[in-house]
């Protein structure tokens, strides 16, 4: 994963002269999680910028950069430090075009591991997909396989509308296979990660992972499940998730954030609207608990969407 | 700076001050909603900075914004539609008054959040020299800003990576109702600079040839050395922080006395005494702005409201790297086109009015120094 995203970074940065990378740690340090390891060799400081521990001047540079027409992509140590820059991407990058009746555009990227790592407690282990989702003007990727990720990160970089761009650091060290030949994946677009007949489960990122886990387990007791991983959350593509839930009748949406007003619930919400007549049980949602992340390792994986949990899901739209 | 220069540059002032005093009266009569900043006694900074700037240079500023758009160039029928909440606006009625933009004019526009802006003119910067040319980034704000984070960051990185921005504080001595005294730890604002080691200084923001001379002088550097700027114009403004704001935080007495100090008063004197104007010049100019702004209202209440599908117009760029397919359940995304709108160049009024052009030299005899047009608000 962590190779297929540098490799998409390293092909369109040369292929681009405006495509330029800043963040902490992203050049002499070969990048905090290695995931900009040798650009800065090949592309020289100018492209390849180290900056200060300051994430509001890392997006907002972005950002200016990207209104004279170059395509940054702010990478964010992680995601939980997106915060401090929550400012610049809610307020100035998705607002600009609109304030300004069409005159501005910010193609930019920012990007960077989202959610629970290893035992890194309540501020270092947030799901924030959701505050970006909520906001007009932005799009929002989270890619779970490796071919996903570069596929999906040429595309973020090459599109002209602010990407919020959120990988994972669990899946950093993902294996998988990557095209030899030069492609990209549109934003938007959902995929059949595992095709099943009884019951649809929805999930990004490294729940669709865990939903895939779940899923080989749950055919062992013969309950053929199909995974849907929508990709992008904003732009949905919702039809495939319908045409899923259609054909098997069941759904349940596994999500690493948190229950209340988490994404899940508005693809829940979309769900038993527009399946209503095909459901048979009611959408079901796995999220985290409902509290802030605990340090110890048992109360971590209690927390999280644990395979157990989706199975004990599933078992409930199928009445089991 | 030529005389005709010396003459247009007051028309600048001018047309700034005559715009905003019909703003508020349209304010006043529900014609303009919202938020309404006004710029009246600070016009100096702003016609001041924009007279040294070259036109591929460009800007960023608060939402204090109408004299920056103005001084610009950008076409006051646009900018009254703005404020009208007009489909002819500069961003069909998507802005108001916080949100002048003009990119054709390197005008990135007014920002409402205080300090918001100040990390963009740096990327603005970065953006430059990435570029390799030897444009420049403006950027103006108020005394509020300095006491928010990003104006730091934003100082920081300009200072350490050379970003030729120059950053221009307009103390109006006023963040809303609180006074700098009571916001500030340190009263020089501009001194805040030496933590980053930014070339810095005071101007006097009432002075439009000092504000002239000292951007000159920081824009010099900012396109050769590549460095930042960061400059205090002391100036001041008349009316409250908004429409809403009765000033009672301060006293008659106050701004009586800054009003004296007009920077239209002020440069008005200096074309009577100085470069041979008459009164009857200024007392012409100030008739031909006016009858722009009568013309201006003209277009505004001849102009439609936006269409509301237009709503939807304006928040993505249309691109084939989505699944449009997808994406057009969302109206947003339908109404999505792929190029950047330009604001369109409007015919010149119909009846013309006053020629614009400053009239031939007087007979240096007729000079008279006098109170110039009654501009105080």
């Amino acid at each position: 994963m962590r190779d297929a995203l540098n490799q998409a970074m390293r092909e369109e940065m040369a292929r681009d002269p405006s495509v330029f990378i800043l963040g902490e740690e992203v050049g002499a340090y070969q990048g905090a999680y290695k995931v900009t390891q040798g650009l800065l060799a090949q592309f020289g400081e100018w492209r390849v910028r180290d900056t200060p521990i300051a994430e509001e001047a890392i997006a907002g540079v972005a950002v200016g950069a990207a209104f004279i027409g170059l395509r940054p992509i702010a990478e964010m140590m992680t995601f939980n430090f997106s915060l401090l820059a929550l400012d610049m991407i809610i307020n100035h990058a998705a607002k600009y075009r609109y304030m300004s009746g069409g005159q501005v555009r910010c193609p930019m990227v920012m990007r960077g591991p989202s959610g629970a790592a290893a035992q890194v407690a309540a501020q270092h282990s947030q799901a924030f997909e959701s505050i970006y989702a909520y906001v007009p003007g932005l799009v929002v990727a989270m890619p779970s396989t490796p071919k996903d990720a570069k596929g999906m990160l040429k595309s973020a970089i090459r599109d002209d509308n602010p990407v919020i761009f959120m990988e994972n650091e669990v899946l950093y060290n993902l294996k998988g296979e990557v095209p030899e030949e030069e492609y990209h994946i549109p934003l938007g677009l959902a995929e059949v990660k595992r095709p099943g007949r009884d019951v649809t489960i929805v999930a990004w990122s490294r729940p669709c992972v865990t939903a895939l886990a779940a899923a080989t387990k749950l055919a062992e007791e013969g309950i053929d499940v199909e995974v849907v991983d929508p990709r992008t959350l904003r732009p949905l593509d919702e039809d495939l998730i319908f045409e899923s839930v259609r054909k098997t009748g069941r759904c349940v949406v596994v999500e690493e954030g948190w229950r209340i007003a988490g994404f899940g619930a508005e693809i829940s919400d979309r769900v038993q609207r527009e399946c209503f007549d095909a459901l048979d049980a009611p959408v079901i949602r796995v999220t985290s608990e409902d509290v802030p992340m605990p340090y110890a390792k048992t109360l971590e994986k209690a927390y999280l969407p644990q395979p157990e949990k989706i199975i004990d899901a599933v078992h409930r739209v199928m009445y089991r | 700076m030529n005389r005709d220069e010396a003459f247009g540059l007051y028309k600048q002032m001018l047309l700034i001050r005559r715009f905003e005093e019909r703003c508020a009266q349209l304010y006043v009569e529900g014609r303009i909603g919202g938020f309404l900043h006004l710029y009246i006694g600070q016009e100096a900074v702003g016609v001041g900075a924009m007279s040294v700037m070259r036109p591929d240079d460009y800007l960023i500023a608060y939402y204090r914004d109408h004299g920056y758009a103005l001084a610009r160039g950008t076409d006051p029928r646009l900018l009254l539609a703005e404020l009208c909440g007009k489909f002819t606006g500069i961003s069909r009625g998507k802005g108001g008054s916080m949100h002048f933009y003009d990119v054709a004019r390197g005008n990135f526009g007014g920002d409402g959040i205080v300090g918001g802006h100040l990390p963009l003119a740096a990327g603005i910067g970065y953006g430059i020299r990435l570029r390799n040319t030897d444009q420049v980034c403006l950027c103006f704000f108020g005394d509020g800003a300095v006491n928010e984070g990003a104006f730091h960051e934003a100082l920081n990185v300009s200072a350490l990576w050379d970003l030729p921005v120059v950053y221009i504080i307009e103390n109006n001595r006023y963040g809303m109702g609180t006074s700098i005294d009571r916001a500030s730890s340190v009263k020089d604002l501009y001194q805040r600079a030496s933590a980053y080691g930014i070339p810095r200084r005071e101007i006097n923001g009432m002075d439009l040839l000092a504000v002239r001379n000292a951007v000159t002088e920081a824009i010099e550097r900012a396109r050769t050395e590549k460095r930042p700027t960061l400059l205090e114009a002391d100036t001041y403004r008349y009316r409250g922080h908004s429409m809403s704001d009765p000033g009672k935080y301060r006293t008659k007495e106050e701004v009586e006395e800054m009003m004296k100090s007009d920077p239209i008063l002020l440069w008005g004197k200096r074309l009577l005494e100085q470069e041979r104007f008459t009164q009857a010049d200024l007392d012409a100019v100030d008739k031909e702005v006016l009858a722009r702004m009568d013309e201006t209202v003209a277009f505004v209440e001849a102009s439609p409201d936006p269409p509301v599908e237009s709503m939807y117009e304006d928040v993505y760029v249309r691109s084939p790297y989505i699944n449009m397919k997808a994406a057009e359940k969302d109206p947003a995304w339908r109404a999505a086109i792929r190029e950047d709108r330009v604001p369109p160049a409007l015919p010149p009024p119909a009846p013309a009015a006053a020629p614009a052009a400053a009239p031939a030299a007087p007979n240096p005899a007729e000079a008279t120094v006098q109170a110039t047009a009654k501009v105080g608000s």
